[in-house]
């Protein structure tokens, strides 16, 4: 289509020049409207209506045509132009071949002539081939006649020039005599052409001969030609290629030679160079350079029986070597169907598909197929055949030693708590708003009061104020007598609750009306020793030793007589205070300041004296005033760890085997039981654990010391009770145990305003 | 002071370790060269434990070999092959760039070519080692028998790995050793059991492989070379146990039926035996030509600190070993065009089975579909136009299946157009604690000889059981608060009355009646075990508490694990209820 619509234009452009040239023609009027029109169709539809321009084309073309010979050339053009472009339209070119068709008639004997001509050039070649061995001369005439020149059309003299420059020209040549030959006129229109296709059986054999602008019917033998030529056979079909070969030299020995000519002398030497070659090799074989062909060795791939002969001779490597861990088996979730569960719901294959690779617990998504036949191959394959290579050479390999343990055998064995009896077990009784003295207990607290309970029905029997927060407070360990010490701001309070029996208080009186006596002399001491009175004395409180400082806590000396208060301060060294109620003195035991004293101990059944700083528990022997340092004596028994915060309360037992500690911020307290397994009770642990993990307040720790180890081969502590009971308020939970001093119960005070006796 | 000055690195750890380019310079080969001598000789690079001192100072990340390796390597005459290999190709390069072609031919010809028996005999001092450690080879030599005979690799490697392999499947056949398969997601799992040796191997599904380009084929080449090797010793020595002919021929008997029906298919005899050989259908000829040997039953002695009972239990096993082993016998298959031949043909073989299939598919196929014998046909298609009515249409699941739970399943779950029941890993043995699919249990069940009908039931009770254990669990976890619960329901009691007395002082006092605490004595010893033992966990060393706080964590995990499974499958057992309700 696009060639008929260039063609086209090119038509519309050929038109104004054959107006020139023709203005005469009277027919070209109507021609030349027509012609304008198809301009207009030519720019404005050509894109549109491109059918509709061919038809109105090829019928201007006949148009032409029918009235002078001059388009013919033009179309020849075309035609040419359509050979060089590929893709010939057929039936276009038949439609412009046609035209010549009819001319063929006249042009009859023209084409006789050319036969005869091409004939003539055949023999010519022929009787070149067979004269091969003519003359010189005879060739040189030959040559001439070879001559193109001569060779060309005599009825049209142009020569051998390109037919297109007579394209515009009515005529196409000159014959001999000088006279135009005039283009033969084109009176075929389509119609023509399509009968003469149809009707004409040589139609397919007609062929326009440029030269003369005719139309030449091919002969047979002009068609054989034409085939053979294609094929690319020669153009004789007499010719035969395949001559058997005459055989110049042959091996027969023929009776005369060949040539006359007498050996070259060298045919007779041996070549030199052949030698050269020769011992080359000849020496390359000898130094192994050249192999001789090696026999096909077809004994790889053949397999025999390798390990016929074991012999049983193992190497050390074999020792040492560590074979590679077999790949691990596939699970549930690999299979092609695996049950439902395994499959990944939504949350999981988005969180899969997150993952990097190499936390993923599966390397795969499990996938479930409804048959085999639809399980498609799997993608990673080669991938993982290939990991598996790289991890069988490339992996450092370990023995590694795993542990198999049962968690059950780590528990440690201990004695049933039940046969541990007696240990508090059960909350009896609870006393809301510590020291106990057989059966009174009293308790201090923030707003300023001591208050005293009846252990046995919780009944608060009296109620003291003492105008100041209690930091601490300690029973009189001494039985026959009922004291109690109070420490509150900078003052040691010794009340006398006179709650006891009626013996017991005038013990007590005694105790303290004893000291009149002596006299204060070392009055200059820091510590003022007074005696109340008025209504102080009337609720109980009977002295006042008014300290420099702030104290932190008191505690007695076994016998009742002994009074340690402690003052923490760094810079000072009196931050211990003895004092001796029978003669109402006072003294600093030490010189120097070796670090913060949080609680001081006296041994209940020896003369030692504890100190416990912020890192180290000291001994002191009263009696003989000597320093122990700590770890000389002190034996480190266990660490206990079961708060998980820090510990702030701990008691042991007098009588029984019994210690417990408290975290304040963790809740419930912990009742740990001591089991020895040769003296189990009372003097022994009243004597040994003497100081405890109250100098480690803020570790979660307790660590129990004891101070010898004579006795104490394998102690055993066993944890028997877990006391709960105390809410916690502002993150305190309990802050203090104590135990009772005969029964083995233990009271805890909380910071929920609460006292909890456990029994 | 007297003595030389001692330098560092030149004692201890750091003399007994190499860098792998210094060991690469010892023995004078080029990277790769050393490569492949590390997979052929089976040398694997050391972890030093200090890796500073062995680094000499430098922390640099480097792999070391232990230098007595290295030093065993030097004596390989392989090296020298690796070396004269390399003159080869130099040599035939330079010829190439002469364009000499009658030195490149003959150069060709003397291409210097290695044997690895010796390496194996080496690596292996026992048979029972090679097979050890035969996983691996098997699995390569499947994966390249399955490669396309163009591109990635030599040609005569791969139809080396397929003959191989077809000989492995020949044996396993005839020695009726498979014990489990396995359908993945990656292909087929298989595990037979060959003198005692348990082996596992994978052969992908039949498809053309899509190279992928980040693999290195050299490695995988070389690994596949020793393999091969290696195979071939083991198939030799298995073939000759059971008094096999090795190369495998087939028996007369078979050979002469195969012949008759297609000898003119295939053009070379040779093509055609590896065919016949590969489709698994015909018995292998045997050294000695008696005819089925009958085993000899296998005495029993009674082994010194054996009691009766522990010995009726092997001989239990015993029995059903052999039992598995003649599973499908008597039952006759044909196998449709569309599921996967090779598989299924081993696999019923294996077992005692006969198989066959349409002649078009290949060769080998020793009845026609038309046979009324036909017990089973394996079909993998919704349905079928054409049906026996003496025969059960299954889909090829059912084989694996039976082969897996070591009975003969019911047909009903895999007829045609069925929905299959889901296909279980035989590898995974679960241990108490573990979750176990309600499939399994089935299984199990029909195992243990019971009938299907109480299947459900039975099912639903274990599901109940489970349930309640882990109800009972989570129950342990809340008694001790409960305990707690109790005291402080007290506790407030007591409080209210306290205030009641604080507030109005005059008391309206009044006796309830006590209500009886009604007290369960299991559950009390229960929660004193409880407590005793959170007591005694207090008590453990640092050390032991951590050790087993991380046991715990882990066993916490899997009963996690565990009942999140459980969830999921009781989530989907409830919808899947549902949506048949809603059908209904």
């Amino acid at each position: 289509m696009e060639e008929s619509s260039s063609s086209g234009t090119r038509s519309g452009a050929q038109r104004p020049k054959m107006k020139e040239k023709e203005p005469e023609k009277s027919v070209k009027k109507r021609n030349k409207e027509e012609e304008e029109e198809e301009e207009i169709f030519d720019f404005t539809k050509k894109s549109q209506e491109e059918d509709e321009d061919e038809e109105d084309e090829d019928a201007s073309d006949s148009e032409d045509s029918v009235f002078s010979g001059l388009e013919d050339s033009g179309s020849d053009e075309d035609e040419e132009e359509e050979e060089l472009s590929d893709d010939e339209d057929e039936e276009e070119v038949d439609l412009r071949v046609e035209p010549r068709h009819t001319q063929q008639v006249e042009t009859g004997t023209v084409k006789k002539t050319e036969k005869e001509e091409e004939e003539k050039k055949k023999e010519k070649t022929e009787t070149d081939e067979v004269e091969g061995g003519a003359t010189e001369e005879a060739k040189r005439e030959d040559e001439y006649v070879h001559d193109s020149s001569d060779e060309e059309d005599i009825r049209n003299t142009v020569g051998n020039v390109p037919m297109e420059w007579y394209r515009d020209f009515p005529h196409i040549g000159y014959n001999l005599d000088g006279k135009k030959i005039y283009k033969p006129i084109r009176n075929k229109d389509e119609l023509d052409d399509f009968l003469d296709k149809m009707e004409n059986p040589d139609y397919w054999r007609t062929v326009p001969d440029k030269q003369t602008g005719s139309d030449v019917v091919l002969s047979d033998e002009q068609v054989q030609l034409v085939n053979r030529l294609q094929r690319g056979q020669f153009g004789d079909a007499n010719f035969n290629e395949y001559e058997p070969q005459v055989e110049f030299f042959s091996r027969d020995v023929m009776l005369h030679p060949v040539t006359n000519r007498p050996a070259d002398k060298r045919s007779f030497i041996p070549s030199l160079i052949e030698k050269e070659k020769v011992s080359k090799l000849v020496h390359a074989i000898k130094m192994g350079w050249i192999k001789p062909r090696r026999v096909e060795d077809d004994s790889r791939g053949r397999y025999y029986d390798l390990w016929a002969n074991e012999d049983s001779s193992i190497l050390a490597r074999h020792k040492m070597h560590l074979p590679a861990p077999k790949i691990p088996l596939p699970g549930h979730q690999e299979s092609y169907n695996p049950p439902p569960e395994y499959l990944f719901t939504d949350e999981e294959r988005a969180m899969w598909e997150q993952q990097d690779p190499c936390d993923r617990k599966l390397p795969f998504v499990p996938r479930k197929f409804s048959s085999l036949r639809q399980v498609p191959a799997f993608s990673r394959f080669i991938h993982e055949r290939f990991e598996r290579c790289l991890d069988l050479y490339l992996c450092p390999r370990q023995r590694k030693m795993r542990v198999n343990v049962n968690p059950e055998d780590l528990i440690p064995k201990l004695p049933k708590p039940k046969d541990l009896q007696p240990f508090p077990t059960t909350q009896s009784l609870v006393h809301t708003h510590t020291h106990t003295h057989t059966h009174t207990m009293c308790t201090g607290s923030d707003d300023g009061s001591v208050r005293f309970w009846e252990v046995c029905s919780s009944r608060c029997l009296r109620t003291v104020q003492v105008g100041g927060a209690v930091k601490s407070l300690a029973w009189n360990p001494n039985l026959s007598v009922c004291l109690l010490a109070v420490a509150l701001d900078s003052v040691v309070l010794v009340l006398s609750p006179s709650l006891a029996d009626r013996q017991v208080v005038l013990s007590s009186e005694r105790l303290l009306s004893a000291p009149q006596e002596a006299e204060p002399n070392e009055g200059a001491g820091p510590v003022t020793w007074s005696e109340t009175e008025g209504e102080e004395l009337t609720q109980g409180i009977r002295l006042k030793i008014q300290h420099p400082k702030a104290v932190q806590q008191v505690t007695w000396h076994a016998k009742g007589d002994y009074l340690a208060s402690v003052m923490p301060d760094h810079s000072s060294h009196m931050q211990v205070l003895i004092h001796q109620l029978s003669r109402r003195r006072s003294q600093n035991p030490f010189r120097k300041n070796k670090g913060l004293v949080q609680c001081v101990s006296f041994h209940p059944v020896r003369p030692y004296f504890f100190v416990g700083t912020q890192r180290s528990v000291r001994i002191y022997n009263l009696v003989h005033v000597i320093l122990w340092f700590g770890a000389a004596r002190l034996c480190f028994l266990q660490v206990i760890r079961h708060h998980k915060k820090a510990v702030r309360g701990v008691a042991y037992h007098r009588l029984y085997p019994l210690f417990a500690s408290s975290a304040p911020d963790d809740g419930p307290v912990r009742l740990v039981q001591a089991v020895y397994n040769t003296t189990p009770y009372t003097t022994l642990i009243r004597s040994h654990y003497s100081i405890t993990g109250a100098v480690l307040q803020h570790a979660s720790t307790t660590r129990i010391y004891t101070l010898t180890t004579d006795h104490l081969q394998n102690p055993l502590l066993v944890p028997v009770k877990v006391l709960r009971g105390h809410d916690i308020t502002a993150d305190l939970g309990v802050l203090d145990v104590t135990f009772h001093p005969t029964q083995p119960w233990v009271f805890s005070s909380g910071a929920d305003a609460t006292v909890r006796l456990f029994t | 002071m007297g003595g030389l000055q001692k330098k560092k690195y030149e004692r201890g750890s750091a003399t007994n370790y190499i860098t792998r380019n210094k060991a690469r310079k010892k023995l004078s080969l080029s990277l790769p060269d050393f490569r492949r001598l590390c997979i052929l000789k089976g040398i694997y690079p050391h972890e030093p434990k200090h890796k500073k001192k062995v680094n000499k100072g430098s922390t640099a990340p480097r792999t070391f070999y232990l230098l007595k390796d290295i030093r065993f390597l030097l004596h390989e005459p392989i090296v020298g092959k690796f070396r004269e290999y390399k003159v080869f190709v130099r040599k035939l390069k330079k010829a190439y760039g002469k364009t000499e072609w009658s030195s490149v031919e003959r150069l060709k010809e003397n291409k210097p070519v290695y044997k690895l028996d010796h390496i194996i005999k080496e690596r292996y001092p026992s048979f029972i080692d090679a097979l050890r450690d035969i996983d691996d080879a098997l699995c390569m030599c499947f994966l390249f028998s399955t490669f396309a005979r163009t591109g990635k690799c030599h040609v005569q490697t791969i139809q080396l790995c397929r003959r191989l392999t077809v000989e492995w499947m020949n044996y396993v056949i005839a020695s009726r050793a498979l014990k489990k398969v396995f359908i993945s997601i990656k292909g087929i799992y298989y595990q037979a059991e060959a003198m005692g040796q348990l082996i596992t191997w994978l052969v992908p599904y039949q498809f053309s492989h899509d190279h992928p380009t980040d693999v290195d084929y050299r490695v995988m080449a070389t690994f596949t070379e020793f393999y091969t090797t290696l195979l071939g010793f083991i198939n030799f020595r298995l073939y000759h146990s059971l008094n096999l002919l090795y190369p495998p021929k087939l028996d007369v008997k078979a050979e002469s039926e195969l012949k008759e029906e297609n000898d003119d298919d295939y053009a070379m005899n040779s093509e055609s035996y590896l065919e016949k050989l590969s489709a698994l259908s015909a018995s292998l000829a045997r050294v000695v030509s008696t005819a089925e040997e009958e085993e000899a039953e296998l005495d029993q002695f009674p082994v010194e600190g054996e009691d009766m009972a522990n010995m009726e239990a092997r001989e239990r096993e015993q029995k059903q070993e052999e039992a598995q082993k003649k599973l499908f016998e008597g039952l006759k298959f044909f196998l449709n065009r569309e599921v996967p031949r090779e598989s299924l043909a081993f696999l019923i073989r294996c077992f005692g089975g006969e198989v066959s299939w349409d002649k078009s598919v290949c060769i080998g196929s020793t009845y026609e579909v038309t046979d009324e014998t036909i017990t089973h046909q394996i079909v993998d298609r919704p349905n079928i136009d054409k049906q026996y009515i003496n025969r059960y249409y299954i889909q090829p699941q059912w084989v694996y299946d039976c082969v897996n739970a070591k009975i003969i399943l019911p047909v009903e779950d895999y007829f045609l157009g069925v929905t299959l029941p889901p296909h279980l890993s035989p590898f995974v043995e679960e241990k108490d604690g573990d979750y176990v699919p309600p499939e399994k249990l089935k299984i199990m069940a029909l195992q243990r000889g019971e009938k299907p009908a109480h299947e459900q039931e039975d099912e639903e009770e274990e599901e109940d059981d489970d349930e309640e254990e882990e109800e009972e669990e989570e129950e342990e976890e809340e008694d001790n608060e409960e305990g707690e619960d109790d005291e402080e329901a007290e506790e407030k009691n007591l409080k209210k009355m306290e205030e009641q007395r604080s507030q109005g002082k005059s008391l309206t006092v009044k006796v309830t009646a006590g209500k009886v605490k009604v007290e369960n004595p299991a559950r009390l010893e229960q929660e004193e075990k409880a407590e005793e033992k959170r007591l005694a966990i207090m008590m453990m060393k640092k050390k032991e508490k951590y050790l087993y706080d991380k046991i715990m964590f882990g066993k916490k995990r899997k009963v996690r694990e565990a009942n999140k499974l459980a969830a999921k499958r009781k989530a989907h057992d409830d919808a899947e209820k549902s949506k048949k309700k809603a059908r209904k």
